[in-house]
C-alpha cells in the first residue's frame, strides 16, 4: 500500500483542467442561478441523484464525475446521501410510470430554493422509450425542470459543464 | 440417460433450428419436463410469454444442449413451473402482468413489474384491459419478538438504480430481505413490436447501458440467426474486442466499487482511473464511451483504424502496469479482507438451482460461461481459462472479477493479434423468420430470442437478463449479516435493475 500511495504522490494527480461554458443558453443559465445560489449558499451545491427507469448508462456516467480526471468535488459538488440535504436533483431516466410518485415525493422533500437538472435524452422527452406505455416519457411532466443536459448517456464531460453553470 | 434432445423429441417441431430446436409440447409433457427440472435434470435459461404461448428455454448442462419447449394456453392459462422450481416465479408473475397468462398452482400469484400504475392490465397480452386503481403490494412476513422492517428504496442513497428493499431485522441481523423491482419497467418488450431493426437494436442496447455491447451482440446474433446472414469474420472479432473492452470497464468499476463500500476508498480511486482509460479508449477508437449502437445486425458499424489498434495496446499495457500491485493491495490489507471474507455467502446448490451465471454462479462452483460452454465465434478459436471458486463469498466474487480481468487483458491482446482484415458489415435481406442466441456479458449470459415478420419486423422480442436468476439469491446471501454489509454484499452481485426490469 506504502508504494502506491507513494507512487500516487510522486506522479502528480489525473485530475484535468475544468471545461468552459460554450454555448449562449447555458451560460444565461448559469448567470440566472450564479446570481440566486450565491446569495444564499456560496460557492456550493449539494446533489441528490434519481434514477427514474434509466438503463443505468447515464450513471455510470455520473458516478464517472467522482474518478480522479474528473473529481466534481474540487467544484464545490457534492452527492448527498438524502433529498433533505440537497439543492439541486438530478434525474435520469424517460420517468417510468412506476417512479413517478418517488420522484414527485422526492423532489417534495427537497428544501426550496432548488433546481432540477434532468440528464439524458431520456429525461428529456423519454428517448427510445417515448410513447410506452409503462413511461410518462421526460421528467419534465412530473417535476418542474430547470436544466437539460442532453447525451444518450451525456458524457461525464458534458455533465461536468453543466452542473458548473449551476455554481 | 436420456439427453434435453431424448426429452422433447416427442413434441411437434416449430420453424427451423436458429440454432436451438424449438418444439410444441401439450400440458402433459410440459409438466413432465419441469417435474424433470425441478429434480435438477435441466437448468432454466429462460421463460418468457406471448400472445397465446408461453416458451421454456432449457440448459442440459453435460452435453450443453439447448431447447425450447411451448405451450399453447388455450383458455389463458399454464402449468406453474414455479411451483416445483422457485427460479422460475418471478418470470411467471411477469408473464402475468404482461400477457395476462396465469400460471396454474403457483405459489406466488402478486404482481411483479405491474404496480398498477400503467393505467392498463396485460398491456401485452391479446386483451389489454384499462385499470387505474395502483395495486396494493404484501410483502411476505417476517415475525418474531424484536424483528422489525426497514423500508429502503426505491430512491437509494448511492448514485444507483431504483429497487426496493424490504429487511426484516432482529437487532442488527437480517432476518429476511424481500426485493421489490419493477420501477425501471420501461415497456421495452412492447416497444419492440413492430419496430424494424435498426430501431430495435437501438433498444436492446438500452436494456442495461452497462452492457449495451452484449445486449446488441445477443440481439444481433438472434436476428443473424433467423434471417441466415453470414457476419465477415473482421465483424466478429471486432465485436469481442468490444465486448472485452465492455467486461474489463465493468470489472475494474465493480472491484473498486465493493472495495468502496467498506471504506477503502484508495482501491475506488485508482480502480476508478483504470475505468476510465477504458472508456477513453473506447471512445478514441469507436466513438463511443460504453461502445452503444457500434454492434449491430450484419456486423458493426464501425471499423477500427491501425492507431486504434495502437491505443488499445498501449491500454492492455498500462493495465498490466497498473493492476498487479491493486491486487496486492487487496490480498495484503486485513482491514478489507476482514469484511470480504465470509460476508454474502450464496451457497453453492442455490446456485446450481438457480442457473446464476456470471461471476455469482462461478464464485460458487458454477463452471459455466458462454464464451466456452455455448461457443460462439471468435471465442471458439481463442485461448482462456474460466477461473471458477467454492467459496460464493463476496470475496470470491471479488477475486473471480480479478481473474477475469486478467484473461480479458489476454483476450483483447490475442483478438488484436489474429484481427482479420476485410469488410465489417454484411447486409441483412429483410425476411420472415426465428432465432435465438445467448451471449456472455460482464455480469454473466444473456439470452435473446426473436421472431420477425416478412419485412423483417420484430414481431417478439424477448430479451433475459442474467440479473433474473441472481437477484432472487442475494436475498438468500445476505441472510443473517448485518444491515451494514448490505451495501458491499449488494455490490458483489451487481445485478441490473433495468436489465430485470425491461
Amino acid at each position: 500500500m506504502r508504494k502506491t500511495l507513494l507512487k500516487s504522490l510522486i506522479e502528480g494527480p489525473l485530475t484535468e483542467a475544468a471545461p468552459g461554458a460554450d454555448d449562449a443558453e447555458l451560460a444565461a443559465f448559469a448567470a440566472e442561478v450564479d446570481r440566486k445560489a450565491r446569495a444564499r449558499l456560496g460557492r456550493s451545491l449539494a446533489i441528490r441523484e434519481i434514477d427514474a427507469g434509466s438503463c443505468n448508462g447515464c450513471e455510470l456516467e455520473i458516478n464517472a464525475l467522482g474518478n480522479a480526471f474528473y473529481d466534481l468535488e474540487r467544484f464545490g459538488l457534492r452527492f448527498v446521501a438524502s433529498p433533505r440535504h440537497a439543492d439541486v436533483l438530478l434525474v435520469t431516466g424517460p420517468a417510468t410510470k412506476n417512479m413517478e410518485e418517488a420522484l414527485a415525493r422526492t423532489y417534495q422533500a427537497t428544501p426550496a430554493p432548488k433546481w432540477v437538472v434532468a440528464a439524458g435524452d431520456c429525461a428529456f422527452d423519454g428517448g427510445v422509450f417515448a410513447g410506452s406505455y409503462a413511461c410518462i416519457g421526460g421528467v419534465s411532466a412530473v417535476v418542474p425542470v430547470d436544466l437539460y443536459i442532453p447525451g444518450c448517456p451525456p458524457t461525464p464531460l458534458s455533465l461536468l459543464k453543466g452542473l458548473i453553470a449551476l455554481i | 440417460m436420456p439427453t434435453l434432445a431424448d426429452a422433447i423429441a416427442a413434441g411437434l417441431a416449430i420453424g427451423d433450428e436458429n440454432p436451438w430446436p424449438r418444439r410444441a409440447v401439450d400440458f402433459d409433457h410440459w409438466r413432465a419436463l419441469v417435474e424433470e427440472l425441478a429434480a435438477g435434470r435441466w437448468t432454466l435459461l429462460g421463460l418468457w410469454g406471448d400472445q397465446d404461448a408461453v416458451h421454456l428455454a432449457l440448459l442440459d448442462e453435460a452435453p450443453r444442449e439447448v431447447a425450447v419447449v411451448t405451450h399453447r394456453c388455450a383458455s389463458g392459462v399454464f402449468p406453474s413451473v414455479g411451483r416445483l422450481h422457485p427460479p422460475a416465479i418471478r418470470f411467471e408473475r411477469s408473464i402475468k402482468d404482461l400477457f395476462g397468462l396465469e400460471p396454474i398452482g403457483s405459489p406466488d400469484l402478486r404482481p411483479w413489474l405491474d404496480h398498477g400504475r400503467w393505467g392498463l392490465r396485460a398491456p401485452l397480452g391479446a386483451r389489454p384491459e384499462l385499470a387505474s386503481a395502483a395495486l396494493e403490494y404484501a410483502f411476505l412476513p417476517a415475525e418474531g419478538e424484536g424483528v422489525h422492517q426497514i423500508p429502503v428504496g426505491p430512491v437509494h442513497a448511492g448514485v444507483i438504480e431504483p429497487g426496493h428493499f424490504r429487511f426484516s431485522v432482529n437487532g442488527e441481523a437480517v432476518v429476511r430481505l424481500e426485493e421489490r423491482l419493477g420501477y425501471a419497467h420501461k415497456g421495452v418488450e412492447r416497444l419492440m413490436m413492430g419496430a424494424d431493426l435498426e430501431r430495435a437494436a437501438r433498444l436492446a442496447g438500452r436494456v442495461s447501458g452497462d452492457s449495451t455491447v452484449a445486449y446488441a451482440l445477443v440481439f444481433s446474433r438472434a436476428v443473424e440467426a433467423a434471417l441466415a446472414v453470414e457476419v465477415p469474420p473482421r465483424a466478429i472479432w471486432l465485436r469481442a474486442l468490444m465486448a472485452e473492452l465492455e467486461r474489463l470497464a465493468n470489472h475494474f468499476g465493480d472491484i473498486g466499487a465493493i472495495c468502496n463500500d467498506v471504506a477503502f476508498a484508495l482501491m475506488h480511486a485508482h480502480c476508478g482511473a483504470l475505468r476510465e482509460r477504458v472508456l477513453r479508449v473506447a471512445a478514441s477508437c469507436f466513438g463511443h464511451r460504453l461502445m452503444m449502437d457500434r454492434v449491430a445486425p450484419g456486423g458493426v458499424s464501425v471499423d477500427l483504424a491501425p492507431e486504434g489498434v495502437k491505443r488499445i495496446r498501449d491500454l492492455v499495457g498500462t493495465a498490466r502496469r497498473a493492476f498487479p500491485p491493486l491486487v496486492e493491495l487487496y490480498d495484503n490489507t486485513a482491514s478489507l479482507q476482514d469484511r470480504t471474507v465470509g460476508a454474502g455467502l450464496a451457497e453453492p446448490a442455490l446456485v446450481r438451482r438457480f442457473g446464476c451465471g456470471g461471476y455469482v454462479g462461478r464464485a460458487s462452483g458454477r463452471r459455466f460461461d458462454a464464451r466456452r460452454d455455448l461457443a460462439y465465434p471468435p471465442y471458439d478459436g481463442l485461448r482462456f481459462e474460466i477461473p471458477t471458486l467454492e467459496e460464493g463469498d463476496v470475496n470470491a466474487r471479488v477475486w473471480i472479477r480479478i481473474r477475469e480481468v486478467e484473461q480479458s487483458l489476454a483476450l483483447v491482446e490475442q483478438i488484436l493479434d489474429g484481427l482479420p482484415d476485410g469488410p465489417v458489415r454484411a447486409p441483412v435481406a429483410a425476411g420472415r423468420g426465428e432465432g435465438m442466441a445467448v451471449v456472455e456479458g460482464f455480469r454473466g449470459d444473456i439470452l435473446a430470442y426473436l421472431r420477425l415478420d416478412a419485412d423483417a419486423r420484430i414481431e417478439r422480442c424477448h430479451l433475459r437478463d442474467p440479473s433474473w436468476f441472481q437477484w432472487p439469491v442475494l436475498e438468500a446471501a445476505i441472510g443473517g449479516n448485518i444491515v451494514a454489509d448490505f451495501p458491499l454484499c449488494n455490490k458483489s452481485f451487481n445485478c441490473s435493475y433495468s436489465g430485470h426490469d425491461l
